[in-house]
């Protein structure tokens, strides 16, 4: 099936053929979510974690096998080299773990504005991860982190058992290495806050602030930029709101807070996102529910393997996510 | 098994404006600019709200609230302790009304 075939069904105004309630969403407000020029690049290197959050949209963890080659390192390499991305942005899984991570900053960072990891901060605060550290710092990596909330039991309850207080460690050791200051350092660092249940996120303007004077008044922790993001209910998240009863009331909270204005600011108009195994999609919960960029399996060593500007964005339920308040970086 | 308090009527709220409208109107502008951030946060006016569903034992409010106190940052911890808050004042209001029963005591009784 060709990407406009898929597309006109997406569009269709035969309401049988809504693929999604989304879909449906956004013709009843007249919105058509198309794609603008791809500034961004998101590569995620693999499911492989040292960690197994309850809210992980990829379900990710120290058992998953996904894991990228060094063969397609090299050809996320010579993609980002023919299609000249603002930012490229590498997330997993962690990161940390991917053998190739190194080669992958050293050669992607002269190709870029911006590169940014995601780090989950417990995966780069190993002894072996020194020279990546390194590496990292010396490449001007902007860093964001995931920190859920800034109470100990609500984090571990997330994440998992004393990764509170590591996380506190990490950021502790990232400050003094020059991060969390990015006038004066250019090293930036930001956090991601996420609701630890099923429950919407706070206004991110009031978090950051609550954040910045608790982290600082307790631990003398500084940070550059917090954003507060909704869980995605797809893959670990999605089981548990299952497992709890709560999955009916979590797509009624998402649908209900559909904004019309995020749209317009959705990342996945700018973005597109690799796998692990070199196929692309139109950002990272596409990719964990297995949705193609557009509709249409693509290989990053194909030919013409940037979206056109215009062209249809994949979507589904899950992309409630990003329309309920303010969307989603 | 019916019941006075079903958990749908919470998301009804918003109807009770039908044969008032300009009243209810006002109510929920009122409401809103309550509920805004002032002096105090959003998250620290929902724990207080929270501690005052629990004093006026309102199920529609504690669930609301308790869902708000989370949605705004704050934790069990803390609302336990805006629980317990209530929970002092209420106790605190009937043990205090005691000084009026000594007071009748004391004028009545003979020593």
């Amino acid at each position: 099936m060709s990407k406009d075939i898929v597309s006109e069904n997406i569009l269709s105004d035969d309401s049988e053929n809504y693929a999604s309630s989304f879909d449906k969403a956004l013709m009843e407000n007249k919105l058509v979510l198309k794609r603008e020029k791809t500034t961004t690049c998101q590569i995620n290197v693999g499911y492989l974690c040292n960690l197994s959050c309850r809210h992980c949209h990829l379900t990710a963890g120290p058992d998953r096998k996904e894991n990228m080659t060094e063969k397609t390192a090299q050809q996320v390499i010579k993609y980002a080299q023919r299609y000249q991305f603002n930012t490229i942005d590498i997330t997993g899984g962690a990161p940390e773990m991917n053998p190739n991570i190194e080669m992958l900053i050293e050669n992607l960072t002269p190709l870029c504005s911006q590169i940014i990891i995601r780090s989950n901060l417990i995966a780069i605060n190993k002894a072996e991860q020194t020279k990546l550290i390194s590496t990292i710092k010396r490449n001007n990596v902007t860093i964001i982190a995931s920190f859920p909330s800034i109470n100990e039991v609500q984090t571990n309850s997330q994440r998992g058992d004393n990764i509170f207080q590591q996380s506190i460690e990490t950021l502790k050791i990232l400050n003094s290495l020059g991060y969390g200051d990015v006038k004066n350092s250019g090293l930036e660092l930001n956090l991601v806050s996420n609701p630890t249940g099923a429950f919407m996120p706070s206004a991110q303007e009031q978090v950051e602030k609550r954040f910045r004077t608790i982290l600082d008044n307790k631990w003398g922790i500084q940070f550059d930029n917090l954003y507060s993001f909704a869980n995605v209910p797809l893959g670990r998240f999605k089981a548990w709101l299952k497992k709890t009863g709560n999955f009916d009331n979590y797509m009624e909270k998402l649908t209900g807070n559909f904004n019309p204005c995020a749209v317009q600011n959705l990342m996945c108009r700018n973005l597109v996102s690799i796998a692990w195994n070199g196929y692309l999609h139109d950002c990272d919960f596409n990719l964990a529910n297995k949705l193609p960029l557009g509709g249409e399996k693509t290989h990053i060593s194909e030919e013409n393997a940037l979206p056109r500007p215009g062209s249809l964005i994949a979507t589904a339920d899950h992309c409630f996510t990003c329309t309920a308040g303010t969307g989603f970086t | 098994m019916e019941t006075y308090y079903n958990p749908q009527d919470l998301l009804k709220f918003g109807e009770i404006g039908k044969d008032a409208p300009k009243l209810a109107k006002k109510f929920f502008e009122y409401y809103g600019e309550v509920f805004a951030e002032g002096e105090l946060t959003e998250r620290e006016k929902s724990l207080i709200a929270l501690a005052v569903a629990h004093a006026i034992q309102c199920p529609y409010c504690i669930d609301a609230y308790t869902q708000t106190c989370l949605e705004k940052g704050s934790n069990s911890g803390e609302m336990t302790e805006a629980v317990h808050v209530a929970t002092a004042i209420r106790g605190g209001a009937s043990l205090v009304h005691g000084v009026q029963m000594r007071n009748i005591n004391d004028k009545l009784s003979m020593g």
